[in-house]
């Protein structure tokens, strides 16, 4: 919990020497604790004060960053249980589960399917993040599957050993890349720190309750290992739940350090609906990763799409640039069609008039983000501002006739905007959905 | 070593709500359904009560829906062309336990069907069917304020949930709903502080606290779920920490949002996919009634329920 201002003046001198520049030691205080001064500024700060300042301007949970170059990722650093107080950060990583004792021939195609899982949506790419090889076999099969991971694929990897010969084995042969190793248990962490403190890389820590996970993480600590992922391990997605709900609180809400790493949780379900509903629960609730195995892109379009929607900033609406967007080789006889700047309304129109076949200009008017309903009854999608953007990016002059479609939503606003713009206003479809075949009536 | 759980301590609560009556309690449904209760976070079962699971609707309309996806036409087949016997499918071969009625009939648009045709098509299901009804307007105010009330009579003394009242139309169905003595849906449009107004007025009229449900009108998976979904969050946490007029279980359209998508739309599995995962994020935001269209996206979010719940 982030100290308050009366918390930091107890650690000052309390002299009000001034050297800091305020006339006080509490006006200091207040500074320090809205984080808008730094402690250096105080000449007589003790060590231990410094200390105490400097722990609790950590992020509670740490930024832990996953693999190496373009590739990489950064996950933790989260500060709130729930969006709408602030935001969520970090994008939790999705990975894929391969087995080694898989024929090279089907770790390639899992790889070259894995590889293919990037969508385009509302002007985002959603892509996924993590390789994590598993091993069934003996050492010399892992090494080999992990060295056609790294040949086949650009993303991240992790390591899934538990015989930790092969483990460091595998860890030297990848270190260039940062793999995630997995994992420090109570009856192996002593062995596998050094691992993980030799090449430098994340570490998953693995207890089934919190208290061991708080052990280990301390254990780890000591032996220098800083860069820690918590997982409770397999349970059921109640349970799960409820510990990565525990976990973001003891971070969040005691600052215990022990606990201040972000957490993975993995889903061992053959069915793709089951797979998808618990890997999406868990990214509602504060994992940092999450691993599945199945690579169907219907399945993970939809997690990605949900990722993508609990971790959009509430304060700030997805939103493009207002203008004129000619669509397909618009032309001067090309359809008008006007909509808002917010993403969600812009590329959904965007993707229907493509799905038209029908050139076309797509006019976005500056909305401040909101969708056309939110920003009519905001006024910031009226005759006014309509008028004004098709001033503005002169579409008077772009095409040669005076034909205006609204959203049937806003059908209202046709006589108004009529008057001032002297465009005729024709009512185009409510849902976008309509669009291809009202635009090939059109005439 | 022992670390101490960061616990929560809720004041409040949120109302239960039964949908449905039976013959001990003047109605003919052969089951009820309780929703809400709850005096914890979603899911999380070691702070309070969680004692009743979220609900799942099947959508039936009154009327052969015209723009349904082939996805949806297919796993239904003919019977949408016969509403009675869409419902008894519903019941018998999908095991649905509450069905909701649209009544797109009566839309000035899609058949303008009057208030007796109405009242008379929901005695006729009422007669078909022996499980509880959510019935719910074509969307055009100015007919739903005439086939709601005949339809609230028509199912008088069946404890049905009704809806949906808004800000600037309700006091048609709460006056219906109070003499009926039915449950309302109070609709509102993605927003806290309209939902608690409405729930006030509502509430002003008679109709208690206890009889309401809101309709946060939700957004489809990568259609602005987000924002609902935020919204149900805070509206919970008021209502837990003791504000009892955002104390109301909410009902979310699963199927009809998600079924709007490009997605959905897209190939078999990807709308049941999309309408899966619509309904399961909104549970983990408090989600206590889905009202979902494909049966299998229905059957799979049923079982993931019971997994939930299963102590």
């Amino acid at each position: 919990m982030a100290l308050s201002g009366l918390d930091i003046y107890k650690l000052l001198p309390k002299t009000n020497c001034r050297q800091c520049g305020l006339a006080t030691c509490l006006a200091f205080a207040m500074q320090l604790a809205k984080k808008t001064l730094a402690i250096e500024k105080c000449p007589f700060i003790s060590a231990q004060a410094r200390a105490a300042l400097e722990e609790q301007a950590l992020p509670p949970i740490k930024l832990i960053t996953l693999g190496s170059g373009d590739a990489k990722l950064e996950i933790g650093n989260e500060t709130v249980m729930f969006r709408h107080e602030e935001k969520f950060r970090n994008p939790t990583a999705l990975g894929f589960i391969i087995e080694d004792n898989l024929s090279d021939i089907e770790i390639k195609k899992r790889l070259e399917r894995i590889n293919q899982l990037k969508f385009e949506r509302v002007g985002q790419v959603l892509e996924v993040n993590l390789i994590a090889i598993n091993k069934n076999t003996d050492a010399k099969r892992f090494l080999e599957a992990t060295e056609l991971v790294l040949k086949n694929t650009a993303l991240p990897i992790m390591l899934m050993s538990s015989d930790l010969s092969a483990l460091k084995q595998a860890a030297g042969a990848s270190r260039g890349r940062k793999p995630l190793l997995y994992c420090a248990t109570k009856d192996n962490f002593a062995q596998i720190a050094p691992i993980a403190k030799e090449f430098q890389l994340p570490l998953v820590v693995v207890a089934q309750d919190i208290d061991g996970l708080a052990f280990l993480s301390k254990e780890l600590n000591a032996l220098g290992v800083n860069e820690l992922i918590l997982d409770t391990g397999a349970k059921s997605v109640t349970d799960k739940i409820w510990d990565l709900t525990q976990l973001r609180r003891q971070a969040l809400k005691k600052s215990n350090r022990a606990l201040g790493y972000p957490s993975l949780a993995i889903v061992d379900k053959a069915d793709f609906y089951e797979e998808a509903m618990e890997a999406t629960a868990y990214i509602s609730k504060y994992a940092g990763a999450v691993l599945i195995r199945g690579t169907e892109a219907w399945e993970v379009l939809a997690i990605l799409t949900l990722r993508q929607n609990i971790y959009t900033d509430p304060q700030k609406p997805l939103q493009i640039e207002p203008k004129l967007y000619p669509v397909g080789g618009a032309s001067e006889k090309s359809p008008v069609l006007v909509t808002t700047n917010f993403s969600l309304s812009y590329f959904t129109v965007l993707g229907e008039v493509e799905a038209s076949k029908i050139p076309s200009y797509i006019l976005s008017v500056d909305t401040e983000g909101m969708s056309v309903l939110t920003a009519w009854a905001a006024e910031k999608f009226n005759a006014e501002s309509i008028t004004k953007s098709l001033d503005k990016f002169g579409v008077q002059d772009v095409v040669k006739h005076r034909n205006l479609i609204i959203p049937g939503y806003v059908a209202v606003l046709s006589g108004d905007l009529e008057e001032q713009s002297g465009f005729k206003v024709i009512v185009g479809p409510k849902e976008a959905a309509g669009i291809p075949a009202f635009l090939k009536n059109l005439n | 070593m022992e670390t101490q759980l960061v616990l929560e301590k809720w004041a409040g609560a949120i109302y239960t709500l039964s949908i449905g009556a039976n013959k001990e309690e003047g109605g003919s449904r052969g089951n009820t359904v309780k929703i809400g209760g709850e005096s914890s976070l979603p899911l999380l079962f070691k702070e309070g009560n969680i004692p009743n699971l979220p609900a799942v609707a099947f959508e039936v309309w009154d009327t052969p829906p015209q723009d349904w996806d082939e996805g949806l036409v297919c796993a239904y087949g003919d019977v949408l062309h016969d509403p009675f016997a869409w419902a008894d499918k519903c019941v018998r071969e999908f095991k649905a336990k509450l069905l909701c009625v649209r009544m797109q009939g009566s839309h000035p648009d899609y058949g303008n069907k009057g208030p007796q045709e109405a009242a008379k098509f929901i005695s006729t299901l009422l007669s078909k069917v022996n499980v509880p009804l959510i019935i719910i307007g074509c969307g055009d105010d100015a007919k739903d304020n005439l086939i709601l009330p005949a339809c609230s009579e028509a199912a008088k003394a069946e404890r049905c949930l009704i809806g949906c009242a808004i800000q600037d139309n309700y006091k048609t169905l709460v006056a219906s709903v109070l003499a009926d003595g039915h449950n309302i849906i109070a609709e509102s449009p993605i927003d806290i502080n309209i939902a608690k107004q409405l729930n006030i007025l509502i509430s002003d009229m008679g109709l208690s606290l206890e009889r309401i449900v809101i309709n946060p009108t939700i957004g489809a998976l990568g259609y602005g779920l987000e924002y609902a979904y935020s919204i149900m969050e805070r509206a919970r946490l008021a209502a837990l920490s003791g504000d009892k007029t955002l104390a109301s279980p909410f009902i979310c359209f699963t199927g009809q949002e998600a079924w709007r998508t490009k997605e959905a739309k897209s190939g078999p599995d990807h709308g049941v996919i999309w309408e899966v995962i619509t309904a399961t994020s909104l549970i983990q935001s408090g989600a206590d009634l889905l009202v979902m269209r494909h049966p299998k996206a229905a059957e799979k979010v049923l079982a993931y329920i019971n997994t939930l719940f299963k102590k």
